[in-house]
């Protein structure tokens, strides 16, 4: 090809010597800048050679001089944001979970926190949106069945439900009564409890439920229905049903009882992602007031405005 | 361009080195309407910033701010949020659009008057003149040898070029924050680091591109030449020679022995000599060509002392080219100026600028978005009412607080609280205080019973209660669990 090569006659430029249908090409003179330009990445090349990661070996790639790697920038920006997040983690370890929903910002902070956590530890059984499914309680609405304020809530995440060998867990057994009570029994009571959230319509087969109601449920379950959450007993006269209000699944309660298990969270997370939790949950919209204090002395009237939600 | 000599040949080296430009000064018209564009222009440059317009307590005042720290950008009484973003699209269309326009009329006058690279180098070139003298003198002390004078010399006018090249990326950080405070922290080493790098970087292309790459950035660098050979026409404004009245050129010694023979170009040089891109003008239109006119100025400087009319070197279409070379007399200016083609261009560009104007008067300050959470859709409550969760965003526009109103219509039995909020005291209508000239994020809770249909469009709408007292409103759905699962139940 460099033979080819020839003097263009109009320009007085050299060409590059190649030709296709009889076009050719002009060799034009870089300008000089230009080509230094050119050099000069080339440099700036050299010396990112030397100091980054840059030449794939066998097992990984050479170091760099600067010792840089993803990883361990990734580890420096997560260090730098714990130290950013230190005055509000701090503040949340201080703070009583009974105050917590007093404070605004921190309960905001908390909110914000408790999703992420949630995202991780929780959404495996309540569902990404907290919205439960059948035996996995729905947290956005505003049935509880351990209650529903910051310290309940808290109290629920700390020592979990039905949890072996830990004595502070929240615990209830209702009685499966297969054999205890005949098939006719349960039908009955089965009736009188779905009449009770309207599910029915008073029936003379309901009426006899509601005898056998006050004497086998109404100890836990309350001579209204209406549960009592110091046994964790479901309120049985609202729209809510954690395992089915339908006939075939209270039926199958009512015989064989259920016994859903939650995890403690006190041995596996820090008391601050508890709290956050707690908040998190309690934000979803059935988020309860915190019980009045019993005998307790009054407080100053700047706290009690502090409580008091905006 | 022409080549020189040394760059032919089988030989040719790999690159070219720049052939120094040493404009010679020229007075005339387009002189001193250049002096008048680049005074107007650097003007409207470094004061800018410095206005100041009253917005009120929650609002800066200055006159054009971009507040990219905060999203907001200023303009005098006009204030644009991120979401109206295409007023900005808007501008810029306009400012392309009116490029095309300028083109299409006058050539490439852009290039030759208000272009900043045309301008600074234009104020560095006058530098070069101050310290070193007119072109004689900078090619002579170009050859010169290293000695206290030159060293003094271009020290002095590196140092000046510095100068200015600093005010230049100092005067453009003022457009991003209030330009008093950042001039304080500016000296006081507290401003942000992006404002020393912004300086630091805009120093160092103003003093290169001004001071030695000049028409280098206009030949090799800016695509706007190659776009203007697209965008030309024979009706395009050219500064043209015009070679049937100036050739055979030749030098006045020879043309008056022999008027006949020779044309009015008298060889002089001095439109060569005056050109700030150094081409010669009479090789024809050429993309090193930026029609800044100074030829036009030196040609006639020469024409008036030899006896001869103006205008051997003018602005002239290649249509009317063609008319003077067949002895006709070309068209008005403003015919060339007045044709289909600009005034299509004069139309979409005021067209834009006018629907612009429009919908800045009628834009209201209040704006509601509702976004509906689809994680979950509903929430069945005790009482077997259901929950719909929606997050609205209030904007409210005005610098100054306001109270706005937000209640549902069209959804019957429906109430409204928040997170905040209690649902025993919720009714269909609730009350936010909104921060002046800010978004204000809240969820909202709407629950209504459980009969009705699966899906029921209704209404959000917000009202403000102080300030201009506009409303917005946003239409979405409630969402209702399936029917057969009611059934079941």
């Amino acid at each position: 090809m460099t033979k080819n090569k020839r003097i263009d006659a109009p320009t007085g430029t050299q060409t590059v010597g190649h030709e296709w249908d009889g076009i050719e090409e002009l060799d034009t003179p870089m300008p000089r800048w230009w080509v230094f330009t050119f050099w000069g990445t080339i440099v700036w090349a050299l010396g990112y050679i030397v100091l980054f990661p840059a030449i794939p070996m066998v097992s990984s790639a050479t170091q760099g001089l600067w010792n840089w790697s993803s990883r361990g920038q990734f580890e420096k920006e997560l260090q730098a944001e714990a130290v950013r997040r230190a005055p509000i983690t701090s503040a949340l370890a201080a703070i009583s979970v009974e105050q917590l929903a007093g404070d605004e910002r921190l309960y905001q902070a908390a909110v914000e926190g408790g999703r992420a956590a949630f995202k991780v530890h929780c959404v495996q059984c309540h569902g990404s949106g907290a919205a439960g499914s059948a035996g996995y309680p729905n947290l956005n609405d505003d049935d509880w069945l351990w209650g529903g304020d910051m310290p309940a809530i808290h109290y629920t995440l700390t020592n979990g439900i039905r949890q072996p060998d830990h004595d502070e867990t929240r615990f209830s057994q209702m009685p499966a009564f297969a054999g205890v009570l005949s098939n006719g029994e349960i039908d009955a009571v089965t009736s009188y409890v779905r009449s009770l959230s309207g599910l029915e319509k008073a029936s003379p087969k309901s009426a006899i439920g509601a005898a056998l109601f006050s004497t086998n449920c109404a100890s836990c379950h309350g001579v209204d229905g209406k549960g009592l959450r110091a046994f964790g007993a479901p309120n049985l006269t609202d729209g809510i049903w954690l395992y089915g209000g339908d006939k075939a699944s209270l039926t199958t309660t009512v015989n064989n009882a259920r016994y859903g298990v939650m995890p403690r969270w006190d041995n596996r997370l820090d008391p601050v992602t508890i709290k956050m939790l707690a908040a998190y949950v309690h934000s979803l919209g059935g988020g309860e007031a915190n019980p009045a204090p019993a005998a307790t002395p009054v407080p100053k009237a700047a706290k009690v405005a502090s409580h008091v939600q905006p | 361009m022409s080549n020189p000599k040394d760059l032919t040949g089988p030989n040719q080296p790999l690159y070219e080195a720049r052939k120094g430009v040493y404009p010679k000064a020229v007075d005339g018209f387009f002189r001193r309407l250049k002096w008048g564009i680049m005074a107007v222009t650097l003007a409207v440059y470094y004061i800018t910033p410095w206005l100041r317009w009253d917005r009120g307590p929650y609002a800066p005042d200055q006159a054009v701010l971009i507040d990219l720290a905060n999203r907001r950008f200023y303009m005098f009484q006009i204030e644009i949020w991120p979401h109206e973003f295409y007023y900005v699209v808007g501008l810029l269309v306009m400012a392309g659009i009116g490029l095309f326009l300028v083109t299409s009329a006058v050539g490439r006058a852009w290039c030759g008057y208000a272009c900043p690279q045309t301008v600074w180098t234009d104020l560095f070139l006058h530098v070069e003149r101050y310290i070193d003298g007119d072109r004689n003198a900078q090619t002579r002390l170009e050859k010169a040898p290293w000695g206290p004078q030159k060293i003094a010399k271009r020290l002095g006018k590196w140092s000046v070029w510095l100068f200015i090249a600093f005010w230049t990326g100092g005067a453009w950080i003022m457009y991003f924050a209030d330009a008093p405070t950042l001039v304080r922290d500016f000296w006081s080493g507290e401003a942000a680091p992006v404002a020393y790098a912004t300086i630091g970087i805009l120093t160092a292309t103003t003093f290169i591109f001004g001071g030695f790459m000049r028409e280098q950035v206009c030949i090799y660098m800016c695509p706007w030449p190659r776009i203007q050979t697209a965008m030309m026409d024979e009706k395009s404004l050219l500064v043209t020679y015009k070679e049937w009245r100036g050739e055979k050129r030749g030098s006045l010694k020879a043309a008056q022995a022999d008027p006949a023979a020779f044309g009015d170009c008298i060889d002089c040089n001095q439109c060569v000599a005056v050109c700030p891109t150094g081409i010669d003008i009479r090789e024809g239109p050429q993309i090193g060509c930026i029609t800044c006119a100074l030829c036009i100025d030196a040609c006639d400087n020469v024409m008036a002392q030899i006896g001869k009319p103006r205008g051997l070197i003018n602005y002239c279409t290649l249509d009317d080219a063609e008319v003077e070379k067949a002895g006709g007399t070309s068209h008005p200016v403003l015919k060339t100026l007045f044709r289909s083609r600009t005034l299509i261009y004069f139309g979409i560009w005021v067209s834009i600028g006018l629907a612009m104007l429009f919908t800045l008067g009628q834009r209201t300050r209040l704006d509601l978005a509702v976004q509906p959470d689809r994680n979950p859709v509903y929430v069945r409550l005790s009482d077997g009412s259901i929950r719909n969760n929606y997050t609205l965003k209030i904007r409210n526009m005005e610098t100054r607080p306001r109270i706005v109103d937000v209640y549902v219509e069209g959804l019957p039995g429906a109430v409204v609280w928040t997170p905040a909020g209690k649902r025993e005291f919720a009714t269909q209508h609730i009350q936010f205080a909104v921060a002046p000239d800010a978004v204000h994020k809240v969820q909202l809770f709407v629950a209504a019973p459980a009969e009705g249909p699966e899906h029921s469009a209704f209404t959000i709408s917000t009202i403000a209660r102080t300030g201009d007292e506009s409303g917005d409103s946003d239409t979405v759905v409630f969402e209702r669990p399936e029917r057969e699962k009611e059934g079941e139940q």
